[in-house]
């Protein structure tokens, strides 16, 4: 399939599917409506709302809000991670005796955690930053303990023999593996601290694009609720367009096969 | 052989025994007495499984012997060993580090500033023949070449003793020979003493001064040791062709062949079964 033919039928997918909307919550077919627009609007209602929202410049402080949240949420729960992940592997002592917790924590769906949060650091930015954390450390922490669990003896023996010591091994070798396993789940890890940031809003919040989506759902707004959606889609797609950017220029030294750990 | 200099490595009748499952031990090799000399090229031929890999660990100090001792340059091994290069089997090259930073790590972590490890690195990488592939990643490369690559790392640090374990075992025939070769080539410049283990009784007598044979394992022993006088500078390609070479296989393979058909009847039973 040529690029041209697959870019059409992607476009297809997407025309069916809005004109089907359009379609069956406006048009009566066999004398009935099938989808009532007060529960599902429709596309002309719901990208009029999303056009409002950009040309009177509302959604900019939310986006900013929602973004700023996700790269704080990014980049101390990574931080966390590969600061515990690296001491447990290397101590596994520390590590059995964590073990269960760690498990523990980890079972625990996280967004039950958002009410006590919302009691510690307030309603505003840090609450979400905190539930993103909690997410993003546990991802970022087990690809980097098996990033330094999983570096090849060979390898290793190799720098021993080079003459590394233990230090030097951690840098030239241990550290180089965590990190390739931590950037391969880097896709997982920001979409995790976006679903931090925007649940968080979700729950409670005075700005960001779960707050927009909550308020629209808050007076039955339900083009907003879609328009809410649609921004956010965009936003993580956007997003995970530069996180491939930057995994192009990281992970140049491997084979293009060995991706989608984590 | 110039016996006033120490022996490179010297193996005093060292055993190798692991410990498998609850209590039982399997003993690798037995009483393995062994000398290089300095500047001595040593291959050591033995049937797959007869612990010639773990002779040289021994060797190399990533591991103890249970009994006997390991001398390198007549001071007892403590630890690894830091004068020995080890040229490894499977890659052991750095993934994440371009061809020439590989060769250039040697150095770099002995002190030696980066500019000057990486003009270095750049002449081992010429001389063995990748001086247009300095900043390809391992998985760029061929199997050949990240074997050349292995070899210019291990050798930029000088080693006086290098070990090598079926280095060229992965390669397919045509590049093991030309590997030979530049292997010979690069040992004439120095003469180091080279501890080389292979199952290839050919690509053995080609290479080495001496050609050592193990029994097969468990138990594993030396049992024989032959001298090879084929002239030096030597050509691989051109070696095999001598009457001397003929002769010198046809009488090691005589000793060979059986421990081989050992090890293979072995090879299909349960580790520590006999």
């Amino acid at each position: 399939m040529s690029r041209v033919t697959l870019f059409a039928l992607q476009l297809l997918v997407a025309v069916v599917a809005l004109v089907l909307w359009q379609v069956l919550t406006t048009v009566p077919l066999f004398g009935r409506v099938w989808l009532p627009p007060f529960f599902f609007s429709n596309p002309i209602d719901v990208f009029s709302q999303i056009i409002k929202w950009f040309s009177s410049g509302v959604i900019w402080k939310h986006l900013m809000i929602t973004l700023w949240e996700s790269i704080l949420a990014f980049v101390i729960g990574s931080a966390a991670g590969i600061l515990v992940g690296f001491w447990f592997a290397r101590q596994p002592r520390v590590a059995a005796v964590f073990d269960p917790y760690v498990k523990m924590v980890n079972a625990l769906p996280r967004v039950v955690l958002a009410p006590i949060f919302a009691l510690w650091f307030g309603l505003g930015v840090w609450s979400k930053v905190a539930l993103g954390v909690t997410l993003v450390f546990f991802i970022v922490f087990f690809n980097v303990y098996q990033g330094v669990k999983e570096v090849s003896t060979t390898v290793l023996d190799n720098g021993r023999m080079l003459g590394m010591n233990e230090r030097q091994l951690t840098r030239h070798v241990y550290w180089p593996s965590a990190l390739s396993w931590m950037f391969s789940s880097l896709h997982t890890s920001v979409g995790f601290a976006v679903v931090g940031a925007v649940v968080g809003e979700y729950l409670g919040a005075a700005a960001g694009l779960g707050y927009l989506i909550q308020q629209a759902e808050g007076v039955f707004d339900v083009a907003g609720v879609f328009a809410g959606m649609f921004v956010l889609s965009a936003f993580v797609i956007l997003i995970d367009i530069a996180v491939t950017l930057v995994e192009r220029r990281l992970l140049v030294w491997r084979p293009a096969a060995a991706n989608g750990r984590g | 052989m110039d016996t006033a200099r120490p022996m490179a490595v010297a193996l005093d009748d060292a055993t190798v025994a692991f410990r498998i499952g609850n209590a039982r031990v399997y003993t690798a090799v037995e009483r393995a007495r062994l000398a290089v000399a300095h500047g001595e090229f040593v291959a050591i031929v033995g049937p797959t499984g007869c612990g010639k890999s773990t002779l040289l660990n021994v060797a190399a100090g990533l591991l103890k012997p249970a009994a006997g001792s390991v001398r390198i340059f007549d001071q007892p091994l403590l630890g690894l060993n830091r004068d020995a290069g080890y040229l490894f089997q499977a890659d052991a090259l750095f993934p994440w580090k371009t061809a020439i930073d590989n060769v250039a790590i040697g150095l770099e972590i002995m002190g030696t500033p980066r500019a000057e490890a990486l003009k270095r690195a750049q002449g081992w990488l010429t001389s063995v023949g990748l001086g247009a592939f300095a900043n390809r990643y391992p998985h760029m490369l061929s199997g050949g070449q990240r074997k050349r690559v292995g070899l210019a790392q291990v050798l930029i640090r000088d080693p006086k003793i290098l070990l090598m374990d079926e280095p060229f075992g992965p390669l397919d025939a045509q590049t093991r020979q030309i590997m030979g070769n530049l292997l010979l080539e690069l040992w004439n410049a120095d003469r180091k003493a080279v501890l080389f283990v292979t199952h290839d009784l050919e690509e053995a007598i080609a290479l080495a001064d001496r050609v050592v044979i193990m029994s097969a394992g468990p138990r594993s022993r030396i049992i024989g040791d032959w001298r090879v006088e084929l002239p030096r500078p030597r050509d691989i390609f051109e070696v095999r062709l001598d009457k001397e070479f003929h002769a010198l296989h046809r009488e090691i393979w005589s000793v060979l062949k059986d421990e081989v058909m050992k090890g293979y009847a072995q090879s299909s039973q349960p580790v520590g079964a006999a």
